[in-house]
C-alpha cells in the first residue's frame, strides 16, 4: 500500500532535477560587466555593432569572457571591475565621439557569471529587488486633468474653424471643466451646428439645452475617448521618461504603466537621486522652421541657427534654419504612424487651429523649401525631420519620404516626446543606498538560514527518521520556491525573504500533522504500514483545509497589496503552492522508497510510541 | 521524544468561559490603546518624507534636530538600529513642495557633516498614503470574508463565523500592542498581521476538522466531549507548529536586522495568542452558536417513493 508506481518516482525526479537547474545560476555570482543600449530611436544595437566593439577591444586586448545580445541592448562581461571601466572608457570613447550628444548608453552592470548553457535554457538568477541590489524608485502620476483641458481646448479651436468654414454663426465657445459649452443664437442654427459637429470631431457626445435667451450644446468626451486620451497620455509620459533615464546611463531601468494614471520608475543602482529626479522632471520642446536653403548652399552661418540632423545612413548633417519659430511643442496636438493615399508609411500631424493658420501662411510662401522639426533637449536641438514642403496646409499635415513603418513610428514618437506631455508629479519615491542593500540581503538570508536549521534540528531529533524526512521535503520545498522565483523572475525584495522565512515556518506544519497522525494510529494498535497509509491519507483533507485558508489570506494580498506587501504576497502563495507538493508528495515518496517495499516493519523510526 | 504523553482527555470545554473572558478583556484593553494612544502609522500611511543617515561616529541627534529646525523643516530624528544610524521623520505640510524635501535634508545633513551617508530615502505623497490605508482595509475584509465563505462550504457557517471572530480578535490584539508600545505600524507589518491571520485561522481548521470527525467516531459523547477530545487529539501538533513557525520569527527578530524587526515582532504576537485563541476561543463560540452531530451525521436518506409529495405539482 506504501509503493508508488514507478512513474510517480520518475516525476518526482524530474521535478527536483529541473528545480536544482533553475536555481543553479543563483550560485554562481555576478561578475562584472559593461552594457550598451540605444539612446536614440534611430540608432540601433545589433551583431553588426557587436562585432565591430569585440574588434575595438581585442585591438586594445581587452580581455572579454561573454558577451549577451538580447532585448536589454548588448551586455558584455569582463573579468574584474577594472577591466570593467576599462571596457567602458574604450566603448564609450568609440561609440560616443561626441559626449555631449551621446548616441549610445554605456553602463556599468553586474551580469550573471552562470555558464552560457544555463542563460540558454533561461535558467536566471532571481531578480532582486531595489531594496536588495540598491536604486531608485519613483512613483510618478500623470496630471490628466490638465492633459484633457489641452484636448478639449483643441477641440473648442477646431470648432471654432469648423463652424465658420460652414458658415454656421455662433454665439461662444467655451470650455468650463470638462465640458464645451457651444452658444447659439436661434434652434436651427444650433441644430445645423450639432450634425457638422458630429461629423467634424466624432468623439464628443453632444447635449442640446437651453439657457435664458441662449441655445446651447453641451460637449464632453465620450468614455470610450477619455480613456484612449488617458492611455495616450500615460505613454507620451513613458516615451519621455525612456528618453530621459537614456540619459543617466542605467544598465536595467524599469518604467511601466501603473494604474490608469501611474508610472512607476525604477533605476537600480542609481546612486544620486537628485540628478535622476532633475532628469526626469527636465521637459522637452519642439520647434518647426524653415530651412535656409541659401545658407545650405552656402555653408555660412549667418543669421541662421544650425542643428545636426541624422540621415538614415548614421551620417550627421549640419541643417541651417531661419531664427523665426513657426510653431512651438505646446501647439502640437497630435503625431501618429499612419500610411498616405499610396499606402506609404507616413506620419501625420495635427496642430491647433492658431498653428494651422500660421502654417498655412508659411507653406503657401515657401512651396519646394525645406521644413525642419527640431527637438530640443537640455537646451540642445535636434532636426528630427527635414521635409520638402509639397503644398499648402493648414493644421493636418502628413510627413511622407522613403520611410519604413519602424521609422515613422519612431518619428512619430520623437515628435510627440516634444510635445504634448500632460504633467507629471512624483507621488513617492524609495532610494535604498548600495551598502543597505547587501546589508539586507546578508541579514534576510541568516534569518532564513538560522530558523531554517533550528527546525531541522528540533524535527529530527523529536520524529527521528520520519524528522529528518521532513527536514529533507522542507529542504525541497525551499529548492522548488528558489526556482520557481528564478523561473518567473518575480522581484525578490526584503519582505519576499522575510515571506520565504515565514512560509518555511509555516510549511512544517503539514509533515508535523502527518507525524503526528502517524504516531496516533501506531498507538491505536496500527502496524507501521497501515499506519503511515492512514496518516498520510487522514491528514491531507487537514493539509488541504489549512493552505487554502493561507492562501486566500495570501491572495489577498496580492490581490490589494502594493510596492512591499506584494513582494511579500508573491512569495508567500507560491511557498504555500510548493509547499502542499513538497510536504505531501515528496516526503511521502521518500518514506515510499524506505519503508514501502519492506515485507515486515518491526518498528517506525518515528519517535517514542510506546506510552499507552 | 515525546512531549505531550497526555493519557486522558484534557476538559477544556469546562473552562470555556474562563477562557473566552480572558480573551474578552485582552481584547477591550487592545480597543482602549487603539482608542486612546492610536497607532504609530509609518510614513507609507500618513505620507511624508523618511530619510535613513549613517554616520563615521556616533550621531549627534540633538545637533541634526537643531540643524533641521533653523530650515524650517520640523520632524522627528531619533536612533535607528545603532548609535550610528539616525532616522529623520518629516510629515507633510500643506502648501510646500514635498517631492524634493529629502534633497534638502541631504543637502544640509552633508554640510554639517561631511561623512553623513544616506543609506534610504522614501517619500510618500498625501494621495498614496490614504490608497494604501483604504487597501489594507479592503485586504483585510476581503480575506476575512473569504475565510467565513470557504469555511461555510467545507465545513458549516458555525465555524466559519467562530474562526473569523476568534482570528480577527487576534489581529485587534496585534494592532492593541502595537498602539500600547507605539510600534511603527508599516506595510511589511500589515502583511505581517494578514498572514497570521491566514494562519491562525489553519489551527482552528485543525481543531474543525477534528471535531468533525469525533462527531461520526464518537457517537455518544454529548458536544463537549467530542470537543475536548478534538482539541486533547491536536495539541501536542499544535505546540509542535507554532513552535516551528516561532523558530522562524525569532531568527528574524535576532537577525533580520531593524528593517523587518516589527515584521518579526507582529508575527511573534500573532503566533502566542493564535494557539490560544484558535483553539480556546474558538471551540468554545463553535459549541455556543449550536454545533450538534446532526450537522455531520447525516440520518440515511429516505427512500424519494415513500415521500408521497414527491414530484407533485400545483
Amino acid at each position: 500500500m506504501n509503493r508508488f508506481p514507478a512513474w510517480k518516482y520518475a516525476l518526482i525526479g524530474v521535478t527536483i532535477a529541473a528545480a536544482l537547474l533553475f536555481t543553479l545560476p543563483n550560485f554562481f555570482g555576478e561578475a562584472p560587466a559593461v552594457q550598451v543600449s540605444s539612446n536614440k530611436a534611430t540608432v540601433k544595437v545589433d551583431a553588426a555593432l557587436l562585432g565591430r566593439l569585440e574588434q575595438v577591444l581585442k585591438a586594445r586586448q581587452i580581455a572579454t569572457t561573454g558577451v549577451l545580445l538580447d532585448l536589454h541592448g548588448l551586455r558584455i562581461r569582463v573579468a574584474d571591475s577594472d577591466t570593467q571601466l576599462k571596457a567602458k572608457d574604450l566603448i564609450e570613447k568609440t561609440l560616443n565621439p561626441d559626449p555631449q550628444n551621446p548616441e549610445y548608453v554605456v553602463a556599468l552592470n553586474l551580469l550573471s557569471s552562470s555558464p552560457a548553457w544555463l542563460t540558454a535554457v533561461h535558467a536566471l538568477p532571481m531578480y532582486l529587488g531595489l531594496d536588495l541590489r540598491g536604486g531608485v524608485h519613483f512613483l510618478l502620476q500623470v496630471d490628466m486633468q490638465a492633459a484633457l483641458v489641452k484636448r478639449l481646448e483643441s477641440f473648442a479651436g477646431d470648432l471654432r474653424t469648423g463652424l465658420r468654414e460652414k458658415n454656421i454663426r455662433h454665439a461662444g465657445i467655451a470650455r468650463e471643466g470638462q465640458t464645451l459649452r457651444l452658444r447659439f443664437r436661434d434652434a436651427k442654427t444650433r441644430d445645423e451646428a450639432n450634425s457638422a459637429i458630429g461629423q467634424l470631431i466624432p468623439v464628443l457626445t453632444l447635449a442640446k439645452r437651453e439657457d435664458g435667451q441662449d441655445f446651447m450644446i453641451v460637449a464632453t468626451l465620450k468614455p470610450e475617448a477619455l480613456k484612449n486620451e488617458q492611455d495616450l497620455a500615460v505613454k507620451q509620459n513613458i516615451v519621455t521618461l525612456h528618453r530621459r533615464v537614456n540619459q543617466l546611463g542605467v544598465a536595467e531601468p524599469v518604467i511601466q504603466q501603473q494604474g490608469i494614471d501611474r508610472i512607476v520608475v525604477q533605476l537600480p543602482g542609481v546612486q544620486d537621486p537628485a540628478k535622476a529626479k532633475d532628469i526626469l522632471g527636465r521637459t522637452a520642446t519642439l520647434e518647426v522652421r524653415l530651412v535656409d536653403g541659401e545658407a545650405m548652399r552656402s555653408g555660412s552661418s549667418f543669421n541662421v541657427d544650425v542643428f545636426p540632423e541624422r540621415k538614415r545612413d548614421g551620417s550627421v548633417s549640419a541643417v541651417p534654419v531661419k531664427k523665426q519659430i513657426l510653431v512651438t511643442g505646446d501647439q502640437f496636438i497630435g503625431a501618429s504612424a499612419t500610411f498616405d493615399n499610396d499606402q506609404r508609411p507616413a506620419v501625420s500631424v495635427e496642430l491647433n487651429e492658431t498653428a494651422g493658420r500660421v502654417m498655412r501662411q508659411a507653406t503657401r510662401e515657401n512651396l519646394k523649401h525645406l521644413m525642419a522639426i527640431i527637438l530640443i533637449e537640455k537646451g540642445k536641438g535636434e532636426a528630427i525631420s527635414v521635409a520638402t514642403i509639397q503644398g499648402e496646409f493648414g493644421s493636418r499635415f502628413q510627413i511622407t519620404g522613403s520611410f519604413t513603418p519602424t521609422e515613422t513610428n519612431d518619428l512619430s514618437l520623437l515628435i510627440r516626446a516634444g510635445s504634448l506631455a500632460a504633467p507629471m508629479e512624483i507621488i513617492e519615491e524609495r532610494t535604498v543606498g548600495p551598502s543597505l542593500g547587501k546589508e539586507n540581503i546578508e541579514k534576510g538570508f541568516n534569518a532564513t538560514k538560522w530558523g531554517f536549521v533550528a527546525i531541522v534540528v528540533f524535527m529530527s531529533a523529536y520524529y527521528t527518521l520520519f524528522g529528518v524526512f521532513s527536514s529533507i521535503a522542507l529542504g525541497v520545498n525551499l529548492l522548488f520556491l528558489v526556482a520557481l522565483l528564478s523561473l518567473l523572475q518575480a522581484t525578490l525584495t526584503l519582505p519576499g525573504i522575510a515571506a520565504i522565512a515565514l512560509t518555511l515556518g509555516m510549511a512544517i506544519d503539514a509533515n508535523v500533522l502527518i507525524n503526528e497522525r502517524i504516531r496516533e494510529e501506531i498507538r491505536g494498535g496500527q502496524s507501521p504500514q497501515a499506519a503511515i497509509a492512514a496518516g498520510y491519507e487522514r491528514a491531507w483533507g487537514t493539509i488541504l483545509d489549512s493552505n487554502v485558508t493561507t492562501l486566500i489570506a495570501g491572495l489577498s494580498l496580492l490581490i490589494f497589496g502594493s510596492g512591499p506587501v506584494r513582494g511579500f504576497a508573491v512569495v508567500h502563495c507560491l511557498g504555500i503552492l510548493t509547499s502542499i507538493f513538497s510536504s505531501v508528495v515528496v516526503s511521502r515518496a521518500i518514506v515510499n522508497l524506505t519503508y514501502g517495499h519492506r515485507r515486515k516493519i518491526a518498528h517506525l523510526a518515528i519517535g517514542d510510541t510506546g506510552w499507552k | 521524544m515525546e512531549f505531550f504523553k497526555i493519557r486522558r482527555v484534557i476538559p477544556f470545554m469546562r473552562h470555556a468561559l474562563v477562557f473566552n473572558i480572558i480573551s474578552l478583556a485582552t481584547f477591550a484593553a487592545a480597543v482602549f490603546f487603539l482608542a486612546y494612544n492610536g497607532l504609530h502609522f509609518s510614513v507609507e500611511f500618513t505620507g511624508g518624507t523618511l530619510v535613513e543617515v549613517n554616520y563615521k561616529d556616533a550621531a549627534k541627534v540633538e545637533a541634526i534636530r537643531e540643524t533641521l529646525d533653523k530650515a524650517g523643516l520640523k520632524g522627528e530624528v531619533q536612533n535607528f538600529g545603532s548609535s550610528r544610524d539616525v532616522l529623520i521623520r518629516l510629515p507633510v505640510v500643506k502648501g510646500q513642495s514635498t517631492a524634493d524635501v529629502s534633497q534638502k535634508v541631504t543637502a544640509l545633513l552633508k554640510t554639517e557633516d561631511a561623512t553623513a551617508e544616506v543609506r534610504r530615502v522614501e517619500f510618500v505623497g498625501p494621495q498614496v498614503g490614504e490608497e494604501l490605508a483604504e487597501y489594507g482595509a479592503l485586504a483585510l475584509l476581503v480575506t476575512a470574508v473569504g475565510i467565513v465563505i470557504y469555511l461555510w462550504i467545507r465545513f458549516e457557517w458555525r465555524f466559519g463565523l467562530a474562526a473569523i471572530i476568534a482570528n480577527l480578535h487576534d489581529v485587534i490584539i496585534i494592532l492593541g500592542f502595537f498602539a500600547l508600545f507605539q510600534w511603527e505600524f508599516s506595510l511589511p507589518v500589515l502583511a505581517a498581521v494578514l498572514a497570521v491571520l491566514g494562519y491562525s485561522v489553519n489551527e482552528s481548521v485543525v481543531v474543525f476538522d477534528r471535531v468533525r470527525e469525533n462527531f461520526r467516531k464518537m457517537r455518544k459523547a454529548s458536544v463537549p466531549e467530542v470537543i475536548d477530545s478534538a482539541i486533547t487529539g491536536v495539541i501536542s501538533r499544535t505546540i509542535i507548529t507554532h513552535a516551528c513557525t516561532q523558530a522562524m520569527a525569532t531568527t528574524m527578530l535576532l537577525f533580520g536586522g531593524p528593517a523587518l524587526h516589527y515584521f518579526a515582532l507582529a508575527l511573534t504576537i500573532g503566533i502566542c495568542f493564535g494557539i490560544y485563541s484558535s483553539v480556546l476561543v474558538a471551540s468554545p463560540l463553535v459549541m455556543w452558536l449550536g454545533v450538534d452531530r446532526a450537522q455531520f451525521v447525516h440520518a440515511p436518506k429516505k427512500n424519494p417513493l415513500d415521500d408521497k409529495n414527491e414530484g407533485a405539482v400545483v
